[in-house]
């Protein structure tokens, strides 16, 4: 069953609570010698990678070596940007994601994005969920509500909204914004879950709450963060990559599981950067 | 020692004040003059029979009712024509042209140099275009037109600048969430361009509403109720200027009327902007 008949199916749970497991590494996002140009100048070069099913993988790396640059890849926001050419493969469960035809539209449905700033719309917090899900064809009332509700139960933020659904999404305070953009993604189960350091333009205390809610999620999404918070990477993540800038485009350095990358590097550039002496 | 820093600090400011709130107050002042002007003349004419008896010997006597009625149809004309064009053409120039495509920047070029063209222009070039090569002649139709051609300009830029205005966020969450390009832009970017487009309305609106210049070639003189889009009527600021440079004894009149037009901006004013601070907004926040 695909996720949208899952979500429109007449007695369908809300798919939320099954979702895989990251257990024996299984590639749901195959990245192939994928380089990202803004005009002439590279942002990223050559960078093979694949990113297992309901694992989470972790992306750090010094600031400008292209890490927002390549989460944009995956879900052709690129698309976008006028300059922006992109060349390699990325398949996303058997789609080939940069061949010129396909629904972009549907791509992005399934790879949701969390970006750095919280961005929910200038519209009230129900419409803000209501809304994607609209568009993407589900119209039933009580099926949305139903959705809604489940959606920020799972981000914890129905308790704190249940009585002013009706109020602007723009009053909530930037925790609140964040873990609401997370429920919007949510709502239309993607596939996979990008966020671009979805902590840090928090506070403290709303980025540990965000944190914990990001936590939650493991295991139940294919998830891929970049996060410039190295302790944040190795209490989270199952798999790990570094970028770096080298010769003025970013490069994939290493990659492997999260274990290995922090306690057992290979590459002496991934051991300066974990031991924090560098970056 | 911070006592004599501090003095001629003071000093500055204090000139700055005067400066600042004499300019301010000068500005007001005339502004107050020339409407305490208006109303003092005009007030005592303005009644029912006058804004709906037709004129009378030339306009010295009588009422604007017919001059009420081609000016409500120009301007509508007018807005017909420029709305949609002038939405449709801002979202192009915003949202599907680069900065730096020869398409837009000559499109925005062009734009800019015609906003600045005097209105007698847009009149001539109105009579030729409007009124003789496509045959409509001295009609409310051609003055709406023209009205239109000379609107649009401002109208266009200042509604492009209301998208580019819109943060490149909302495009990319909207992108990234899988909406289609139109459902964004109807739903997200339009919402948050209308205070764009209302600004652009209001001086649009204000400058057409004061027009004679581009009028007297187009829609002409006839003061008689307009029965049809077809034919001639006359605006009301041409009624104004008619009465107090061609008919001797008209000026009692031509005070009322212009009272009835600086009311006709003013609440074409006060509508723009309730409707951007309540109507419109309320919309967007709930539907
Ligand atoms: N829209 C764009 N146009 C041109 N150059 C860009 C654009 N976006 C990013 N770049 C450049 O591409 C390079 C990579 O940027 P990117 O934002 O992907 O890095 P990053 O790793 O996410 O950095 P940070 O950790 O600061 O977020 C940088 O040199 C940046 O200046
Ligand atoms: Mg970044």
């Amino acid at each position: 069953m695909t996720p949208v008949e899952s979500l429109t199916g007449p007695h369908s749970r809300h798919p939320l609570e099954e979702r895989p497991a990251c257990r024996a590494p299984q590639p749901i996002v195959e990245i192939d010698r994928l380089s990202l140009y803004y005009g002439d100048k590279p942002a990223f070069q050559d960078v093979t990678l694949s990113i297992n099913k309901g694992c989470m993988t972790a992306l750090v790396g010094p600031s400008g070596c292209g890490k927002t640059s390549f989460l944009t890849c995956l879900n052709r926001l690129t698309d976008l940007i006028a300059g922006c050419r992109v060349s390699g493969q990325i398949t996303i469960n058997a789609l080939d994601v940069l061949a010129p035809g396909i629904n972009v539209i549907q791509l992005r449905r399934r790879i949701g994005m969390i970006f750095q700033k919280p961005n929910p719309f200038p519209l009230t917090i129900r419409r803000n969920l209501e809304f994607p899900l609209r568009e993407h064809g589900i119209r039933d009332r009580e099926q949305i509500t139903q959705i809604i509700e489940t959606t920020l139960r799972a981000v914890g933020l129905w308790d704190e909204v249940k009585d002013r659904l009706g109020s602007p999404a723009l009053a909530l305070s930037g925790g609140q914004q964040q873990r609401l953009c997370i429920a919007r993604a949510l709502a239309l189960l993607p596939e996979v879950l990008l966020m671009d350091e979805p902590c840090s333009a928090l506070d403290p205390l709303s980025s540990g709450v965000v944190e914990d809610l990001i936590v939650g999620l493991r295991g139940r999404y294919t998830i891929l963060i970049v996060t410039h918070n190295l302790a944040q990477a190795r209490r989270i993540a199952d798999y790990a990559a570094l970028f770096w800038v080298q010769n003025g485009a970013g490069r994939l350095i290493e990659a492997g599981t999260a274990k290995q990358i922090f306690e057992n590097p290979r590459d002496p550039l991934t051991a300066a950067y974990v031991s924090g002496m560098r970056g | 020692m911070a006592e004599t820093l501090s003095r001629p600090q003071n000093l500055r400011e204090w000139l700055a004040f005067v400066l600042v709130w004499g300019a301010a107050g000068l500005v007001t002042a005339v502004f107050c003059w020339l409407l305490g002007d208006i109303v003092w003349h005009g007030i005592g004419h303005v009644s029912w029979t006058f804004l709906t008896a037709p004129p009378e010997n030339a306009g010295r006597q009588g009422g604007i009712g017919p001059i009420l009625a081609s000016t409500s149809l120009i301007l509508g004309v007018c807005l017909a024509v420029s709305l949609p064009i002038g939405i449709g053409t801002a979202v192009l120039l915003a949202e599907f042209t680069s900065d730096q495509s020869l398409f837009g920047r000559i499109t925005r070029r062009s734009l800019d140099i015609l906003a600045g063209v005097p209105s007698i222009v847009f009149g001539l070039f109105g009579n030729a275009f409007f009124c003789k090569m496509l045959g409509l002649g001295f009609s409310i139709l051609s003055g709406g037109l023209t009205l239109a051609c000379m609107v649009l300009p401002v109208l266009i830029r200042s509604t492009e600048e209301g998208f580019r205005a819109v943060p490149a966020s909302y495009r990319l969450s909207a992108a990234a969430l899988g909406l289609s390009r139109t459902t964004t832009l109807i739903h997200l970017l339009l919402p948050a361009a209308v205070p764009g487009l209302l600004v652009g309305l209001v001086l649009g609106v204000g400058r057409a509403i004061a027009e004679t210049a581009a009028l007297i070639f187009t829609s002409g003189y006839v003061d008689r109720m307009p029965e049809s889009l077809l034919d001639s009527g006359r605006a009301l600021s041409i009624h104004i200027f008619d009465l107090s440079m061609n008919v001797s004894g008209g000026d009692t009149n031509a005070y009322a009327s212009a009272l009835i037009l600086v009311i006709m901006l003013l609440a074409i004013n006060g509508t723009v902007s309730w409707l951007a601070t309540y109507g419109l907004h309320r919309k967007i926040m709930t539907v």
